[in-house]
């Protein structure tokens, strides 16, 4: 069966939504002085701003599949108004404004918050810690994983775990020869939009962690800061931001086409 | 079905471009004024009583950090009036030819420490006190920050912040919920935190002044009622506003 072709007309809206998307883009890096570039990036400012964004996005990403991934599963298998209500709980950070993220995580685990004050009777202080950074990022981040792998595990359409629990093997068995590795396309590409979002992260950071050089003041926070001063700066950053997700979500697009041919 | 709704996507279009004072009877004026964040409340208030001076004319504001301000008049932001938190701003926006004249000088700000109310860290000043608390500043290159760095070298005390903000009000909110134990912020914004800290007088923090200036914008289409609005910031009644805020008057 042949699909029908499209009309012609949704050409033109379908290319003022590509322009719209990929001009202001492709300006930025117009703007770049590109001689000054390497000068620009190899700050001390810079560089631990690109350092810490690292190593909190990985951790992040890595809480996030190490909780979100549970959580998607039991989602994925439960049914009712319960499960409504917990998809709709885990989704909800995804859409919340960053600075409504960030006072509602200060309003929980500030240090005047009750859930914070049992935090520091246990000695764990998070107030103005690289810590706190990574709480923020995988509170905005987390939704990401749980939805693009509950949505696939919902999807799958094959009985291949009932199968292998016919033949005997046990509940973790099943979960760790089969569930995982079918899922495993939609876990990179979940977890790589983690990571993506997390590198964006920027409002709740600000409104719950702080911003100190190498502590938590990670790669947008340093852009917004750059920007109140040297503009050149600030774009020389952004464009490094810029490539850092690109490279993200082509990850995740590729992971999405392995997805299709596996089926 | 999809006539109707380019029909009604077009009607709105125009409904939008459409000027407002077609629909408003009225003949009304409107003075638009881009005024740095910490002048919110005072400019308010400022704008209301130029109203009600002057029938038909309404004041709008804009009210962000000084070097945004700057980056949209640079654009070719529509305002009248420029009102910046520091010189260094409003320089920039002289020699940039986006003033008309000489910008005056309406108030200066000075830098105070604030802590929550109950001081829970045991706070006494801009001294050892500070050692192990969380500090909260702003960060150097932004005006209120700049300020800090300078009044510290001055006064030869060493600041070991664990935060340093972009924006002044972020050190304000750190302070009231309790997050930080300390801060040094304008004394304007010590006086609108109210109850929620207490104001602990920097010693000679008046070596360290941030000057406010306010200017006319070349290239106004109101500029005569702009240099009004300018000269109401002077006035005696203007500067009551600015001083029970805790401005200092130049």
């Amino acid at each position: 069966m042949i699909r029908p072709a499209l009309p012609r007309w949704l050409l033109v809206p379908a290319g003022v939504a590509a322009l719209f998307l990929a001009v202001p883009l492709v300006a930025m890096f117009g703007r770049v002085s590109w001689a000054r570039l390497p000068a620009l990036l190899v700050t001390p400012e810079a560089l631990d701003a690109l350092w810490l964004s690292l190593r909190t996005c990985t951790a992040s990403t890595v809480l996030c599949l190490a909780l979100g991934l549970p959580l998607a599963m039991v989602l994925a298998r439960t049914r009712g108004r319960w499960a409504t209500v917990g998809r709709v709980l885990a989704a909800l950070p995804m859409v919340l404004p960053p600075v409504v993220a960030g006072l509602a995580l200060l309003v929980a685990l500030g240090r005047r918050a009750w859930l914070g004050r049992q935090l520091s009777i246990l000695g764990v202080d998070l107030a103005f810690t690289t810590a706190a950074v990574i709480v923020a990022q995988t509170f905005v981040s987390m939704p990401f994983l749980v939805v693009s792998v509950e949505g696939a595990l919902r999807s799958a359409q094959d009985d291949l775990d009932i199968v292998a629990a016919t033949l005997g093997a046990s509940p973790t068995t099943v979960l760790r020869r089969i569930t995982l590795p079918l899922a495993a396309p939609a876990i990179a590409s979940g977890a790589a939009l983690s990571f993506a979002r997390a590198l964006g992260e920027f409002g709740a950071t600000l409104t719950f962690a702080g911003s100190l050089q190498g502590t938590t003041r990670t790669l947008p926070l340093e852009i917004y800061l750059a920007r109140e001063s040297d503009t050149d700066v600030a774009i020389a950053l952004s464009v490094i931001l810029l490539v850092l997700a690109t490279a993200l979500v082509a990850a995740t697009a590729v992971f999405g086409r392995i997805r299709g041919a596996a089926r | 079905m999809i006539r109707t709704l380019v029909a009604v996507a077009a009607l709105s279009l125009l409904a939008a471009c459409a000027p407002a004072s077609a629909t408003t009877a009225p003949q009304s004026t409107a003075l638009v004024v881009y005024a740095a964040a910490s002048l919110t409340d005072t400019y308010t208030a400022l704008g209301k009583s130029f109203e009600a001076s002057h029938p038909g004319v309404t004041v709008k504001f804009s009210f962000e950090g000084s070097s945004t301000l700057l980056d949209q008049l640079e654009q070719g932001a529509p305002a009248d009036v420029f009102a910046s938190a520091d010189r260094p701003t409003m320089d920039k926006a002289s020699a940039a030819h986006l003033i008309s004249g000489t910008p005056s000088l309406f108030a200066t700000n000075t830098l105070t420490l604030i802590v929550p109310a109950g001081n829970p860290a045991r706070i006494t000043g801009l001294d050892a006190s500070l050692n192990g608390t969380k500090l909260v500043v702003c960060a150097d290159g932004v005006p209120c920050g700049t300020a800090t760095t300078k009044l510290a070298a001055l006064l030869g005390v060493t600041l070991k912040p664990v935060s340093q903000e972009t924006k002044v009000t972020d050190v304000r909110a750190k302070v009231e919920t309790g997050q930080a134990d300390a801060g040094v912020v304008y004394t304007t914004d010590a006086k609108a935190s109210g109850s929620k800290v207490e104001t602990i007088p920097i010693t000679n923090a008046d070596l360290v002044k941030n000057d406010y200036l306010v200017g006319v914008v070349s290239g106004s289409a109101h500029s005569d009622l702009a240099t009004q609005f300018v000269a109401s910031v002077t006035s005696a009644k203007g500067q009551k506003i600015l001083s029970d805020a805790g401005f200092g008057l130049p």
